[in-house]
């Protein structure tokens, strides 16, 4: 009974979480169109005259989810592989660790670890780089996400038979072949789901971005420019003096349900690619 | 036992996990185009003693061997010697069946294309699955997954695959024992037909099985070599009391 009832709190949770942002995103699209919301390319909504285009936010979060993607993605694949593959038992107990106290280091101290350190770096090689760029949050983004990617990968691999390799060296592959053509397809959809369980992290994360790209809503895709993210932008109404019950209280709720809305359609996507393409060893 | 035409000839040899002598001081030699049985009782060091002859033990790290494997004149252990070469040469079968999860037509090519063979692709399929005894039952579904076959389907996959690189030995670590009666009396019936073109070694712990298809036959105990001799005689009239007590059943 107990049991039943603790797996009834996460379903419980979720149902609200979907009927509070469907109420009060309900009042917000009352008020303004969907339309106007989803292709407007301007983001006023805390100043007259308003506008409630969600592009610039959308951009923003996307320069913010591509760019720490084409960071954390190769260099998380290339991890696993030579850790699965090539690094010797004692190389990976050293290495195993540190990117674990990397995942754990709170986002907090990665967001000033960006504006205080990656953002001065950027600016020596490109000076007109504004102080808060999509650049520099993209960057910590991608070494947060990291150690995400490389762990579930790495498991990933390691859990292809070990008669498949051999099967593999057998036949007079070397060692990169059978990585190639052998393992890391067989751990296909393992990869797959890392990989988009750290981008739909990079999507969701808030306060590095929050500090180290600023809050200029902004339709770009220089990430060298200030932006602000759909996160962050939560952030900044939700900590200022807005008040309840207004429109600019009810865009956090329709900029979180098209938050929510994307994550989900990710995850769907994931799991056909996963399904699609599958290797099944088993 | 002297053997004329040897392919294989192993010099002293030791093989060690660690500490752990597995193989104790073996020499003898494999005969060309003729089935060679390796039998003992499980742990005896059969297995171990197969893999070391194409280097597959490698990937072990605490795995070492003293002595000498020559192979067509040149140590296999030798600093100089290229693992991924000899493995080319000298193929392998596996206990369980390890197709790859890829269709049953890149299972057969994808070693030949990795190793840069020239010809054509859907006559060596062809070709291999033929000699596989296996080409007119998967003939019309050469795209599906090599997971969808039987059991022994997959075995006899997985020697087709071997035998499209065209090796010199074929390595066989008792092929059947994961398979029904009749899957292994099919695999056992390619062994007789592959020994024309083809070296084979072939593991097991079934005497039954050595008795069947092997010429020679090679008994080991506790990594130590008790007797080698052709199959026959071996069976018969064994010389040493241990083969005795082993093929009569009293331990093992």
């Amino acid at each position: 009974m107990i049991l039943a009832l603790s797996a009834f709190i996460s379903i419980f949770t979720t149902l609200a979480i979907i009927a509070v942002l469907g109420k009060e995103s309900f009042g917000f699209f009352q008020q303004v169109s969907i339309w106007e919301f989803l292709f407007g390319t301007h983001w006023e909504p805390l100043l007259e005259p308003k506008s409630f285009g969600v592009l610039p936010l959308l951009a923003g979060t996307l320069l913010i989810v591509v760019g720490s993607g084409l960071i954390a993605i190769p260099t998380g694949l290339m991890t696993a592989v030579y850790l699965s593959e090539y690094a010797s038992e004692r190389t990976r107990s050293i290495i195993k660790p540190i990117m674990e106290v990397l995942a754990g280091v709170p986002t907090v101290v990665y967001g000033y670890f960006a504006l205080t350190f990656i953002t001065p770096m950027i600016r020596l090689i490109l000076p007109d780089t504004q102080i808060f760029n999509a650049l520099s949050a993209s960057i910590v983004v991608g070494i947060m996400i990291l150690p995400m990617v490389a762990s579930l990968c790495d498991d990933a691999i390691r859990s292809v038979p070990v008669s498949l390799r051999q099967g593999g060296y057998a036949l007079g592959a070397t060692p990169f072949e059978v990585t190639k053509n052998v393992t890391v397809p067989a751990a296909f959809s393992g990869i797959i789901a890392s990989f988009v369980l750290a981008v739909s992290r990079a999507f969701g994360e808030t306060m590095a971005v929050t500090l180290a790209a600023g809050a200029t809503p902004n339709l770009t895709l220089n990430p060298l420019e200030s932006i602000q993210t759909m996160t962050a932008y939560i952030v900044q109404v939700s900590l200022g003096d807005t008040p309840a019950g207004g429109i600019e209280y009810q865009t956090i709720f329709a900029v979180g349900a098209l938050l929510f809305v994307v994550t989900l359609g990710m995850n769907v996507a994931a799991n056909w690619i996963m399904n699609r393409y599958r290797e099944v060893y088993e | 036992m002297v053997i004329n035409d040897p392919i294989l000839s192993i010099w002293n040899l030791n093989i060690r996990y660690g500490q752990t002598l597995a193989v104790k001081n073996n020499s003898f030699e494999i005969e060309k185009n003729k089935v060679t049985a390796i039998i003992g009782p499980s742990g005896c060091g059969k297995s171990t003693l197969l893999r070391t002859l194409n280097r597959m033990n490698d990937f072990i790290d605490s795995f070492n061997t003293d002595g000498t494997i020559n192979f067509d004149g040149n140590d296999i252990y030798a600093a100089d010697a290229d693992p991924v070469e000899i493995r080319r040469r000298i193929g392998m079968v596996f206990q369980k069946p390890n197709p790859f999860p890829k269709s049953i037509y890149k299972n057969i090519t994808w070693g030949p294309q990795i190793n840069g063979y020239q010809g054509d692709m859907d006559t060596l399929v062809e070709e291999s699955l033929k000699g596989a005894a296996l080409w007119d039952e998967v003939k019309d579904r050469l795209n599906e997954s090599a997971l969808s076959l039987s059991g022994g389907q997959q075995q006899r996959l997985c020697i087709a695959r071997c035998i499209a690189m065209r090796p010199e030995v074929i390595l066989m670590d008792e092929p059947a024992s994961a398979l029904d009666p009749k899957s292994t009396a099919r695999v056992e019936e390619l062994i007789a037909k592959l020994r024309q073109d083809y070296t084979i070694v072939i593991v097991t712990h079934n005497m039954q099985q050595a008795a069947r298809v092997s010429d020679n036959t090679l008994f080991l105990y506790e990594g130590e070599l008790i007797e080698y001799g052709p199959t026959k005689a071996l069976f018969t009239k064994p010389e040493k009391q241990q083969t005795e007590d082993y093929i009569t059943g009293r331990f093992g």
